[in-house]
């Protein structure tokens, strides 16, 4: 006993997996020494600010910046024609597409970048950008996909012709590509057998990361040793180094890019945008540090959006509910340019993991990117790859079947899941879902919630409201998603031909305290916290003995950064595996200092043992200095390792949401009484952090599902280019959730990890959207577009006659 | 967001305040708060070659208030309305009404002068100070002027105050009845979907005087005195409420913007007059 | 246009700086005092995190010009504690992870610092109200609203304590 009680003393010194260690980086944000790129600031830096299209599709006539050059501090005025030199008046996208840095001949969404102004300060690019005259000449603008393709409007008259995009042929000029999985003709044949098929086309809405930070750089070229330096908001660090020298011509050993503190990504900060691009020019031209900060409008209205995809289900069973087919066509719009960010071999992301968390024995999914004349992007938003929009398809679709079928919908989750001894699980779209629980998570949220008292009060609510008791309907959204992250395995996934591997490199110093380096970049997910953990249970050093740093090139493996919930998957893998290095070498010098061999030694939490002897033993203290201090034969001084992780596989977080929401009929008012969230995201490595995690997701699902988008006009206007307009909700306006856990290990990650940031996004906006709709089901609603905003929801009450 | 630059001024006496105007015509304006116009000249919608900023004139501040009148001085914020004790037993309607304004920091700076002069049919004081039947103070080189707050508003951002005047103050008699601000809105920070100010007195069991203004359902604060004469002489009942909600709609005219469409508004408007005059009635 | 003096108590320390009048109090205090505690997020007020404290008001010092603060006592989060002496509040946002990216993190506490001072027992729906100016993008304000509420007992807990 007393044993057990000292080794868990010894354990918990480490404060290693599993405990809620304290952030070490909020020392810094709580005292406002968090250090963001728009902190930076450099002798005889320059300001860089852009001249916007007002129109969403026109002709550049001319651009006259003769009187913003003749205003004093103003240094240059960039255009197309200044950059087309170079060949950097276009970049290519992560989608294989290619995208105007600056308008060359034509506009193609509003808030397009037409000019780049520099100048001495921020205060006079403000006022030469309003002298820069540029002459339009308006062309019919394309809102809706539908419309773009059937419209001989052609918006890219650049590749007009071409019968071959990058992911294959193009059916229309606004046509991107068609890509498909599964089996059609089998999918089609047993809907057409089935007993009952349910069909709806499910929106998921245009909207925007919209971190609390707007995007931003400041470029340095240092023209007497020839090395750039770029500081930004980059999600991904390494593979800006990488296309910064592809588009540059400069050998990447000479560009440097460090990602400072990030304030909130959410997907929004993956891609490479125009205003980094004319910022590294203008510094090489000029050999000045040039600093380019968006602001918030510019943010909303130019940068990655979104969603904006059209799901049209059709999803069959059997009489008693058995799903046996499932089949979804998407119509995506993809805006000016196809700037997606996915994995090159998947231009809808992962889509495809659309079958849910249900055993569905055919599928078929086929999806058709569409041009219109609105800001480019289709960036995961605090989800993985196209995986938000898939498990809102699918547990709409769960929904309205529930509805044909005349069903309990929890009931109707149970019957399909799959089941705990069918993982790994092939599924019918090709996904091998690596572990999972699910009738366990699906009854303990059903219980923890009173589920069937629920539907009792629910029942005897819309008595009451027919009788004219109440205005106020009561929804019970349920979801149960199924998430895929930790991209990936390189054989599958690649950024712009980059393998999506990550990468960790330790250095343990004689004194027992260490330094890890990852690849990844944190945005407020806590790594220096967490990874610190990983790394504290695998050596048996105290997690406040190791610093965690990422984001400079310079200094980090090389490693494809953090979005997707993908940097616990594969960097905190590569962490443990670096770890395990460690401590292998560590064992033979132990096994030298205690003259035994390697094979009698045994890992005891901090330490190896001498097995059978527990008295002798050697910490890793103790071998650090050791590693640096006595020379041992047929070892080479110091403790050091890298590992670069590929991983065999996705993993595949779940989990099991309810919200509880009254719905006032009259006002479209709402308010989400209860929010119950279970997440199983395998092993947990700090739960307080994880906790948060979920917190915050749930709150963005919240915006998204019941306010939030990015809206045009028919004219192309975007109407929602301030915080007035573009919901994020308060403290006032946020519920309070309950949060809970199973916890279902990954079998193939290192420590069974699974990664959680973007669970409560993908299981939140469902949960949200359901509430909704099951508020009114009992009246006939079927499907209702979100947002779910005030309006939205009163059309709800008034389309089904309850305004009477 | 950078505003162009301009020449800033603070005088300290609305005489030099006015003298500043007329020496600059409608190249001046004068900012209280800032919270409406700043944000407007850094999206440069507003250019202000002369900035006025009236923090340093103390006539402009404070709350007096003296047997039936109360005076509140143009440059009172949001915030000292909603701490005033005295004010909150002489009119308890503005303290139910700021507390529905912008958020914290906004209503530190936020002034009821500015809020009521520069004619947002967005902002929530002027239906308010219509329902009170107040009146506002306009200095002006010819000297001063009382117009009441059911005359003041003639469109959007138009209002009877002229360039070189100044609004000064904002008089009101003291309050009896019943009261309620009601209002919707998307969040924290919004503008009105739709709000209703509701005051009245209740005699012998039956609603003896009523007044009525709608915010944010036309291009002006719509004083709605056919609807508060629709309520006279009744207990509030379904009926009553009706026939209000027939009189207020009449006369406002909402416009679809992301909030929702006009039908949307009109609906809501009705919702929440109700709820305000039953509000109001139960604290009558 | 002509440069403007003004002057500006940050923090305890007074300057004086010539600014146009143009200039917003969150670029004076950012660039030319090199206080960046405080952000800009959103520029129209509504994001909270450039709130700053100017003569005992929370005030989003994106809307608020260097001129009109002319003469003005103003804390910013660099004021609110220091290294060796943290704040009630500063503590109990990290213990109870009442932050995630921080950039919204000094607005959040320099306004919460304000409201507390005036309204030292708050219960939990005063203080969503009273944080309703300030944005977070990360935490779903449980646990700010958490951490705020356990900074009020400590503070109040220490008060009593002296008395």
């Amino acid at each position: 006993m007393k044993d057990l009680d000292e080794r868990e003393e010894r354990r918990s010194a480490l404060k290693g997996l599993g405990c809620s260690r304290k952030r070490v980086e909020d020392v810094r944000f709580t005292q406002g020494k968090g250090h963001y790129v728009d902190d930076i600031s450099m002798p005889g830096m320059l300001h860089g600010d852009f001249v916007r299209s007002p129109y969403a599709h026109a002709r550049v006539v001319s651009i006259d910046a003769s009187k913003a050059l003749a205003l004093p501090g103003v240094v240059a005025v960039l255009t197309a024609k200044d950059l087309e030199p170079l060949s950097l008046h276009w970049m290519p996208t992560l989608a294989g597409d290619k995208q105007m840095v600056l308008a060359d001949g034509k506009v193609l969404f509003q808030g397009q970048e037409v000019a780049f102004v520099v100048a001495k300060d921020r205060y006079i690019a403000a006022d030469a950008v309003e002298l820069v005259e540029v002459e339009y000449e308006e062309l019919p603008v394309l809102v809706d996909p539908f419309e773009a393709l059937q419209s001989d409007v052609v918006l890219r008259e650049d590749i007009k012709d071409a019968k071959e995009g990058a992911h294959g042929p193009r059916k229309h000029h606004n046509h991107i590509f068609t890509w498909e999985e599964g089996n059609a003709e089998a999918t089609e044949q047993a809907i057409g057998a089935a007993e009952v098929v349910a069909e709806e086309m499910i929106y998921y809405h245009r909207t925007h990361p919209c971190p609390l930070e707007p995007c931003g750089t400041v470029a340095s070229m240092d023209k007497v040793n020839g090395k750039l330096t770029i500081w930004g908001t980059f999600q991904a660090p390494h593979v800006v180094r990488t296309v910064a020298s592809l588009l540059s011509g400069i050998e990447e050993h000479n560009i440097r890019v460090v990602s400072p503190d990030i304030g909130g990504g959410f997907g929004n900060k993956v891609g490479v945008y125009p205003g980094y691009v004319c910022a590294i020019v203008a510094s090489i031209v000029t050999g000045v540090p040039v600093k380019w900060i968006e602001d918030r409008m510019e943010n909303l209205m130019a940068t990655a959006f979104a969603r904006d995809y059209w799901m049209k289900g059709r999803i069959a069973a059997t009489k008693e509910g058995k799903i046996t087919a499932l089949d979804v066509h998407v119509t995506a719009d993809h805006g000016a340019f196809d700037a997606c960010a996915d994995p090159t071999k998947f231009p809808a992301g992962f889509f495809h993991i659309v079958t849910g968390s249900y055993d569905i024995p055919v599928a078929h999914v086929a999806v058709d990117g569409v041009y219109t004349n609105k800001a480019p992007g289709g960036v995961a938003y605090r989800c993985s790859f196209r995986v938000t929009e898939a498990a809102y398809c699918i547990e709409r679709m769960i929904e309205v079947l529930a509805i044909e079928l005349g069903m309990d919908a929890a009931e109707l989750r149970r019957i399909n899941f799959i089941k705990k001894e069918q993982f790994p699980y092939q599924s019918a779209l090709g996904w091998e879902y690596d572990s999972g629980d699910y009738h366990t998570a699906w009854d303990k949220a059903l219980k923890a919630v009173d589920y069937e008292g629920l539907r009792k009060e629910q029942a005897e609510r819309v008595e009451a409201f027919k009788r004219g008791e109440t205005r106020k309907l009561l929804g019970i959204g349920l979801t149960h998603f199924t998430e895929i992250v930790g991209a990936g395995p390189v054989k599958n996934c690649d950024i712009l031909g980059m393998g999506m591997f990550d990468s960790c490199e330790i250095r343990i110093h004689p004194t027992g305290s260490a330094i890890a380096r990852l690849g990844t970049i944190s945005q407020g997910q806590g790594h220096a916290t967490t990874f610190a953990q990983i790394l504290a249970s695998e050596i048996g050093l105290s997690a406040d003995s190791i610093t965690i740093e990422e984001g400079d090139t310079d200094t980090a493996p090389y490693g494809l950064g953090t979005y997707g919930s993908r940097s616990t998957p594969v960097a905190g893998a590569a962490t443990a595996m670096a770890g395990r290095k460690i401590r292998a070498k560590a064992q033979m010098i132990a096994a030298y200092l205690l003259e035994v061999h390697d094979d009698d030694l045994e890992w005891d939490v901090d330490r190896f043992v001498v097995k059978g002897a527990p008295e002798r033993f050697k910490t890793m203290k103790d071998i650090a200095y050791a590693a640096y201090n006595q020379a041992i034969p047929g070892l080479e001084p110091g403790l050091e390792a890298v590992s670069y992780y590929d991983p065999p596989n996705m993993t595949y977080p779940f989990g099991a949401y309810i919200c509880v929401m009254e719905v006032d009929v009259d006002t479209g008012e709402w308010e989400v009484r209860q929010f119950y969230a279970l997440d199983d995201c395998g092993t947990r490595i700090n739960p307080m952090v994880i906790e948060g995690q979920v917190h915050g997701g749930v709150t963005e699902a919240l915006a998204i599902a019941m306010g939030q988008e990015i809206a045009y006009d028919e004219m192309g206007n975007c109407k929602t280019g301030t915080l007035m307009d573009f919901y994020l909700p308060t403290a006032w306006e946020t519920p309070n959730y309950t949060t809970d856990f199973t916890e279902t290990p990954s079998p193939h990650h290192p420590i069974g990890a699974k990664g959680v940031g973007e669970s409560p996004n993908v299981g939140g906006v469902p949960a949200f959207s359901n509430a909704v709709h099951d508020a009114f089901r009992a009246f006939g609603l079927r499907q209702s577009h979100m947002p779910h905003d005030h309006w939205r929801i009163w059309k709800i009450a008034q389309s089904l006659g309850l305004h009477q | 967001m950078i505003p162009a630059n301009f020449e800033y001024y603070r005088p300290d006496s609305v005489a030099a305040a006015l003298g500043i105007l007329q020496e600059h015509g409608d190249e001046a304006r004068v900012i209280a708060g800032g919270h409406s116009l700043i944000p407007m000249m850094k999206l440069r919608m507003a250019e202000v070659p002369h900035l006025i900023d009236l923090q340093a004139i103390a006539a402009l501040r404070g709350i007096s208030i003296e047997g039936g009148t109360v005076r509140i001085g143009a440059m009172t914020t949001q915030n000292e309305l909603i701490t005033h004790d005295d004010l909150l037993q002489a009119a308890p309607i503005l303290r139910e009404a700021a507390l529905q304004i912008a958020d914290p920091q906004v209503r530190y700076m936020g002034t009821v002068g500015g809020n009521v002069a520069n004619g947002d049919p967005g902002n929530d004081m002027p239906g308010l100070f219509q329902a009170l039947d107040a009146s506002f103070e306009l200095h002006g080189p010819e000297g001063i002027r009382s117009v009441p707050a059911r005359d003041f508003y003639e469109a959007a951002y138009m209002t009877a105050r002229e360039d070189d005047e100044i609004l000064t103050a904002i008089t009101f008699a003291r309050t009896s009845g019943g009261y309620a601000y009601e209002k919707q809105k998307r969040k924290i920070g919004d503008y009105a979907t739709a709000a209703a100010a509701v005051l009245l007195t209740k005699e012998g069991g039956k609603v003896a005087t009523a007044a009525i203004a709608m915010t944010n359902l036309s291009d002006t604060p719509v004083f709605c005195a056919d609807a508060a004469g629709a309520l006279v002489g009744t207990e509030c009942t379904t009926d009553a409420l009706a026939a209000a909600d027939a009189a207020m709609q009449a006369v406002i005219d909402p416009m679809q913007d992301n909030r929702g469409p006009a039908e949307f508004k009109r609906h809501v408007a009705g919702v929440i007059l109700k709820r305000a005059i039953l509000r109001a009635w139960s604290r009558a | 246009m002509a440069k403007k003096l003004v002057t500006l108590t940050v923090n305890g320390e007074t300057h004086e700086l010539a600014v146009e009048p143009r200039e917003l109090l969150i670029y004076v205090l950012r660039e030319k005092l090199r206080l960046t505690g405080p952000h800009v997020g959103c520029e129209t007020s509504h994001c909270g995190a450039c709130t700053v404290d100017l003569n005992g008001k929370s005030v989003k010092s994106c809307t608020v010009l260097a001129a009109q603060a002319d003469g003005a006592e103003i804390t910013t989060i660099e004021g609110i504690g220091k290294p060796d002496a943290l704040h009630v509040l500063q503590e109990m946002f990290r213990e109870h992870h009442g932050l995630q990216c921080g950039f919204c993190t000094p607005g959040m506490i320099t306004r919460a610092y304000r409201l507390l001072q005036e309204n030292p027992t708050p219960t939990e729906e005063e203080v969503r109200f009273g944080i309703s100016g300030n944005l977070c993008r990360c935490t779903g304000y449980q646990n700010i609203v958490k951490s705020i509420l356990a900074a009020a007992e400590q503070m109040n807990a220490m008060k009593e304590a002296a008395e």
